[in-house]
């Protein structure tokens, strides 16, 4: 491993087998789990699930309700107004499912905004999930408590951040590996091309995790790149897997290729999930104004949780005692959600001020002082001082 | 004691930090083997490998943007900028992350990040290696702004700014790096003067001169040339630009009354006009002139041949403290 200190050089990549050829085109989609079901099998990829139990499947199955159930309840909760904004993931369930089940605990995770399924994944409590969008604060959890980073509006700035944090796995010589998240259209960001380009150029172990949803707000995927995103990757030498996003069981082996990869000092791995936003960009868009209705019923027939479903009614294993178990605990977590919300506690006035910076700072005492002595003006004994 | 040139008196701070905590990395372009163009790196990739002083790819906000991951996993990366003028690719990733991560997490996640900045002009380079961008960086919360002015706050400063935890912009003159200076580098660190504090260069009883960076040399000038006309100047070296120490320049103003600012950057909305308005507001009764400011023009930073127009000088930094004294100076008979 990159241990010795003495032999800090990056060790050289594997040798490629057929799964890591760089030159590998995102023509040959994987797909593991047709849209009826079923199973598909691959010569590269069967390998990578064959330890999936059904039991794993179920829960797998389970991950995925809950997760979109957290989706729709915020949402709902953002309509009537408990949330300022809230950004679904609808139709993404497989891709941050089937990717946050395949991390270790001490990988890190740098996620969008939209990565609630990946977070769900990582242990984050739903109340966390939306501090940011009702304004109690502008992060949802302690990074260092899920080791997973707070969720980046920026669009494709954590590119960068999981880079860098990759670099710093390889000085440490650890084999944990850091993720970045990021979706089709911050691929034209140059932060993402910058991130790739370090990434290759310093061998680290980083996986980026491109969900293609196809629309970045109102723009579609074709006005973001001529070729498809996967392919974009073999310009910067890293290899790069297209996958089908909205397939769970491919989406997992997709990923844990490319963390081997990475925990065995292999490098960077571009990983485009091909799956659909189903749902607006945020609660404030409204994508009837920019695409057809016909194209969501091509996605809806693809639907990542129908296909899984379809898939353990064919394995027999979807009974009464799962869909009662799944429902229960998605009707929990949902609750949780609402009551986490709406009993959030506010925040005081004077927090305003808290945390700019680590250490003591003159210039914003002094404002904090002045503040606090005019909101101090209000109160009742400042008053009837001043008459 | 020894003799050091600034450029040497950073290097050996930087190799101070880089001995001192296996944390440190620095990163940069050309700051390996080549030891920065300017050399300020020179010999530190030799002595603490290339994992430790790290050749970027020549990508500006791909060097901060790794800078952030790399402090999110517990490194305190120092960034080297290779010339003010090519900050600007960064500048997202310095004012949209580096900035604002830790009131974002609320102090989960700290960015001890230090960003090594040679700016200013005065060496006759092409377009973009002569500016002065502080006021971008001043103006952004969560961010320390330092500029040093001599071999020894080079030396002293760059070693505070890495331990600090909050990120720091480090504006190293470079028209001074070949300026000779005393250097204590046994002093230990935990007592030497604070990061946060503006310095009294020169003491005097008539106006308050502040100044930073490459222009204090030049304000320490104007106030020798100065005494030899009866003019007390008092020089005030900034040192730290966010926050800035109004403690001690409010002292020096309540002393003297007069009040004159020079930095190179351009007057609008530059950090004289801060000074100005903050010294108003906290001691309008003390003073019995307006503020004076004497700064580089609202233009692009020109062409070399033009550059000595540009710049504040002795010259010009003395017509504006005549201009604060009320002495005959360019605008006499000016309303205004």
């Amino acid at each position: 491993m990159l241990t010795d200190e003495a032999g800090r050089d990056r060790k050289a990549p594997e040798p490629a087998k057929s799964v890591t050829n760089p030159r590998r085109t995102g023509g040959d989609l994987v797909q593991l789990l047709s849209p009826s079901g079923e199973r598909i099998s691959h010569p590269e990829f069967d390998l990578w699930i064959s330890d999936v139990s059904d039991e794993q499947l179920c829960s797998l199955y389970e991950d995925m309700v809950v997760v979109r159930r957290i989706d729709t309840e915020a949402t709902a909760l953002q309509r009537q107004g408990e949330l300022a904004l809230w950004p679904p993931l609808l139709g993404q369930e497989a891709a941050q499912v089937g990717s946050g089940r395949a991390f270790r605990s001490d990988d890190f995770v740098f996620p969008t905004y939209r990565e609630s399924g990946v977070a769900y994944c990582r242990g984050v409590a739903a109340p966390d999930m939306v501090k940011a969008w009702r304004g109690n604060a502008l992060f949802g959890w302690d990074p260092y408590r899920y080791n997973m980073a707070t969720q980046q509006i920026m669009i494709g700035s954590q590119a960068l951040h999981a880079t860098g944090y990759a670099m710093g796995i390889q000085h440490d010589g650890a084999d944990s590996v850091s993720v970045g998240y990021f979706g089709d259209g911050a691929t034209s960001e140059g932060d993402v091309s910058e991130a790739l380009v370090f990434a290759a150029s310093f061998q680290a172990p980083v996986v980026f995790i491109c969900q293609n949803n196809h629309w970045a707000i109102s723009e579609p995927v074709t006005l973001q790149s001529h070729v498809q995103l996967a392919d974009r990757a073999a310009g910067f030498g890293i290899p790069a897997i297209r996958v089908d996003g909205n397939d769970v069981l491919a989406v997992l082996a997709a990923t844990r290729v490319a963390l081997d990869r990475a925990r065995k000092g292999g490098g960077p791995t571009f990983i485009e999930a091909v799956t659909y936003r189903m749902g607006p960009h945020t609660t404030a868009d409204d994508p009837t104004r920019y695409r057809d209705a016909n194209e969501l019923e091509d996605w809806a027939a693809k639907d990542p949780i129908a296909r899984l479903k379809a898939l353990l009614e064919r394995k027999g294993l979807l009974d009464e005692q799962l869909e009662t178990r799944v429902k229960a605990k998605a009707d929990e977590v949902a609750a949780e959600l609402r009551s986490g919300t709406i009993n959030m506690p506010e925040p005081a006035a004077m927090d305003v001020f808290k945390h700019v910076y680590a250490e003591e700072n003159s210039w914003l005492e002094r404002q904090k002082d002045h503040y606090a002595r005019y909101l101090e003006s209000f109160s009742g004994s400042a008053q009837e001082g001043a008459l | 004691m020894s003799q050091l040139t600034f450029a040497r008196a950073i290097n050996a701070g930087l190799r101070k930090s880089l001995e001192s905590d296996p944390k440190v990395i620095l990163m940069g372009e050309d700051i390996g083997n080549l030891g920065g163009v300017f050399r300020v790196t020179d010999g530190l990739q030799k002595d603490f490998g290339k994992h430790r002083v790290v050749d970027t790819p020549l990508a500006e906000s791909g060097i901060i943007g790794t800078a952030v991951g790399l402090a999110y996993r517990g490194y305190r990366p120092v960034c080297e900028i290779q010339f003010d003028g090519f900050i600007y690719p960064a500048f997202d990733q310095i004012v949209s992350q580096v900035a604002k991560m830790h009131y974002r997490t609320q102090g989960k996640v700290k960015m001890p990040i230090t960003i090594r900045v040679p700016f200013g002009g005065g060496i006759g380079s092409p377009e973009h290696h002569s500016e002065s961008p502080e006021a971008y960086f001043t103006h952004t919360s969560g961010l320390r702004v330092i500029s040093v002015s001599n071999p020894q706050d080079a030396y002293t400063m760059i070693q505070q700014a890495i331990a600090s935890d909050d990120p720091v912009l480090y504006f190293e003159p470079k028209r001074r790096y070949h300026d000779k200076g005393e250097v204590d580098e046994a002093a230990p660190l935990a007592q030497a003067f604070p990061m946060g504090s503006a310095r009294v260069a020169a003491v005097g009883a008539d106006v308050t001169l502040v100044a930073y960076g490459p222009l204090v040399k030049t304000a320490l000038d104007a106030a020798l040339a100065a005494s030899d006309e009866g003019v007390s100047i008092e020089v005030v070296d900034l040192r730290s630009l966010s926050p800035v120490d109004y403690a001690t320049v409010e002292a020096s103003v309540r002393k003297t009354g007069r009040l004159v600012i020079t930095h190179e950057a351009g007057q609008s909305g530059g950090l004289g006009a801060e000074i100005a308005a903050s010294i108003t507001e906290r001691c309008f009764h003390y003073l019995e002139a307006a503020p004076v400011r004497v700064t580089g023009f609202d233009v692009p930073y020109p062409y070399s041949k033009l550059e000595s127009h540009h710049l504040p000088d002795l010259d010009r930094i003395l017509d504006g403290v005549d201009r604060a004294l009320g002495r005959p100076n360019s605008l006499s008979g000016l309303e205004g």
